[in-house]
């Protein structure tokens, strides 16, 4: 029904709202990581090198959301000790070290990438996958764990008072994030068909940023119309061509100034 | 006569300034225990220390004759303690019914199970948080208001709204951080008589207070504090008539003011 560029683009939109979630979750609880690029590329190729192992997809893609998952909490254990803006500086870091430990892992092809991955990325997959994701941000904000995360990010003095564990929130709220980068990860591995490190570079963290400030971190459509927003717009600019990446910048200045 | 909870010996330093010196102070269970002094006295210090926001630098604390000494707040409140802030902390971005619902946090849907249950809105938690929300707000009196937003609120009103979060956590100690700050006359009024109510539950209650009338009308027992000293305790009729206390209050001729 759609051609196959155009399916192509949806997918790749479907992936990056996926990625918009995974950041939104831990910016409810005020964290704002730099390093979800780390997170996808950590779940793209452990669910690549799975598929290439005959392993079904399903499950290969489970095993990478939770490679991604088990990195999330690995890192984050000790970067949730420390507050604000070194929570950024760390999650950059941590993003940096995933590349280019993917750069150099030869069993993966290194520096020159790896190609042949089996395209069993399909629409409907990514689509659904967003679409739970969706539903789950939008249950927590309704129960416990998402007050509790929500009077983190406001005032974690009284939220320590009222009995929040601050670090056990944190951490899961992290966790849960770096889960769904991966599993993106995943999806984006079967769809492009070849992956090189710096696909996953600290671009990809920056963009999945911009998807969730773009769109406002207020409400969970946010990041999905951040994620539309922006990867949808630089294809439609193609007409324009050379201009294409000026004229989207110059919009994105414009649309920060006047936010809708 | 029972000590619910007992101070023993507690020392604070910020730096090289002494905040408290040797303090010792038992609240008998089921009593208003009031704890006043002029500013500076080290009145907040002692109530940071007993809430676990600060840890004292020397001494103990033991609640129902359990030493708790450098717990951590979200683990104080757990133990049975819930306080109020001097400067009203309630968390924007959530109603008011949910700012008291995070009172309940302790006590519902706790560990993977519960949460799960909650995010399928399979559990009971929700909506024994919320009706148990809903009565606190009406026990406190703000509940003809439950539609404004909290920090819409006259400051006497989000004060109780603070109180009705902090009883949602079952306390059987209530630390109130000067509640009638700010307060006009009718609003002590009604404050001393919702203290009363929170009494006649059974929950003890130890009273951080400038207004020395309303300490007269409700506490069962005074602690005086002078530049981070105990300088006298006991019932309030004994207090007042206190040489030791008039002079910190009043300053006395023929001796040194205290603290100097």
């Amino acid at each position: 029904m759609l051609g196959s560029y155009w399916e192509s683009v949806a997918i790749f939109t479907a992936i990056n709202c996926l990625m918009g979630i995974s950041l939104y979750i831990p910016m409810m609880a005020g964290l704002i990581s730099l390093g979800q690029g780390g997170f996808m590329a950590i779940g793209a190729y452990v669910c690549a090198l799975l598929t290439k192992g005959n392993v079904p997809f399903g499950l290969a893609l489970c095993i990478g959301g939770g490679a991604a998952a088990l990195a999330g909490v690995i890192i984050g254990t000790p970067a949730l000790r420390i507050r604000g803006i070194y929570v950024m500086i760390l999650t950059l870091g941590f993003g940096e070290i995933v590349r280019v430990f993917f750069a150099t892992f030869e069993p993966a092809g290194g520096a020159s990438g790896m190609g042949g991955i089996h395209p069993l990325t399909e629409l409907w997959q990514v689509v659904l996958a967003t679409a739970a994701a969706l539903l789950l941000v939008w249950r927590i904000r309704h129960v416990r764990f998402g007050r509790a995360m929500i009077a983190i990010h406001e005032d974690d003095v009284a939220a320590e008072a009222m009995g929040i564990n601050l670090t056990r929130t944190k951490l899961l709220s992290f966790t849960l994030g770096s889960l769904i980068a991966g599993i993106a990860g995943g999806f984006y591995a079967h769809q492009a068909l070849f992956i090189d490190a710096n696909q996953f570079d600290f671009m990809r963290s920056a963009v999945t940023f911009l998807y969730v400030i773009l769109g406002g971190a207020g409400n969970p459509f946010g990041p999905i119309v951040g994620a539309v927003t922006v990867t949808l717009v630089p294809e439609m600019l193609r007409v324009v061509q050379d201009w294409r990446m000026t004229v989207f910048g110059s919009l994105l200045v414009v649309m920060a100034i006047w936010r809708p | 006569m029972s000590a619910l909870l007992s101070v023993a010996g507690v020392s604070r330093y910020f730096g090289g300034y002494l905040a408290l010196n040797d303090i010792s102070c038992d609240v008998a269970a089921g009593h208003v225990h009031a704890l006043i002094g002029p500013n500076g006295a080290g009145k907040t210090t002692l109530f940071n220390i007993v809430s676990g926001t600060l840890r004292p630098t020397s001494g103990r604390i033991a609640f129902d004759g359990h030493d708790y000494t450098g717990r951590r707040p979200d683990r104080v409140l757990k133990m049975g303690i819930a306080r109020n802030f001097q400067h009203v902390r309630l968390i924007r971005g959530l109603s008011m019914i949910e700012n008291v619902m995070i009172g309940c946090h302790a006590w519902i849907d706790r560990g993977i199970i519960g949460n799960t249950a909650a995010l399928f809105g399979i559990s009971s938690g929700e909506r024994a948080a919320a009706s148990k929300a809903r009565e606190l707000l009406d026990f406190v009196g703000v509940s003809a208001k439950r539609g404004v937003e909290p920090l819409e609120l006259t400051l006497g009103d989000q004060r109780r709204v603070e109180i009705a979060r902090a009883l949602a956590s079952e306390p059987r100690l209530l630390l109130l951080d000067e509640p009638a700050a700010g307060m006009a006359l009718a609003e002590v009024n009604a404050l001393s008589s919702l203290i009363r109510c929170i009494r006649d539950r059974g929950i003890t209650i130890l009273l951080v207070e400038h207004h020395i009338r309303l300490i007269m009308e409700i506490a069962d027992n005074i602690t005086v504090l002078s530049a981070g000293s105990v300088i006298a305790s006991g019932p309030p009729s004994a207090v007042q008539r206190d040489p030791a206390v008039i002079a910190a209050y009043l300053g006395k001729s023929d001796e040194p003011a205290v603290g100097t």
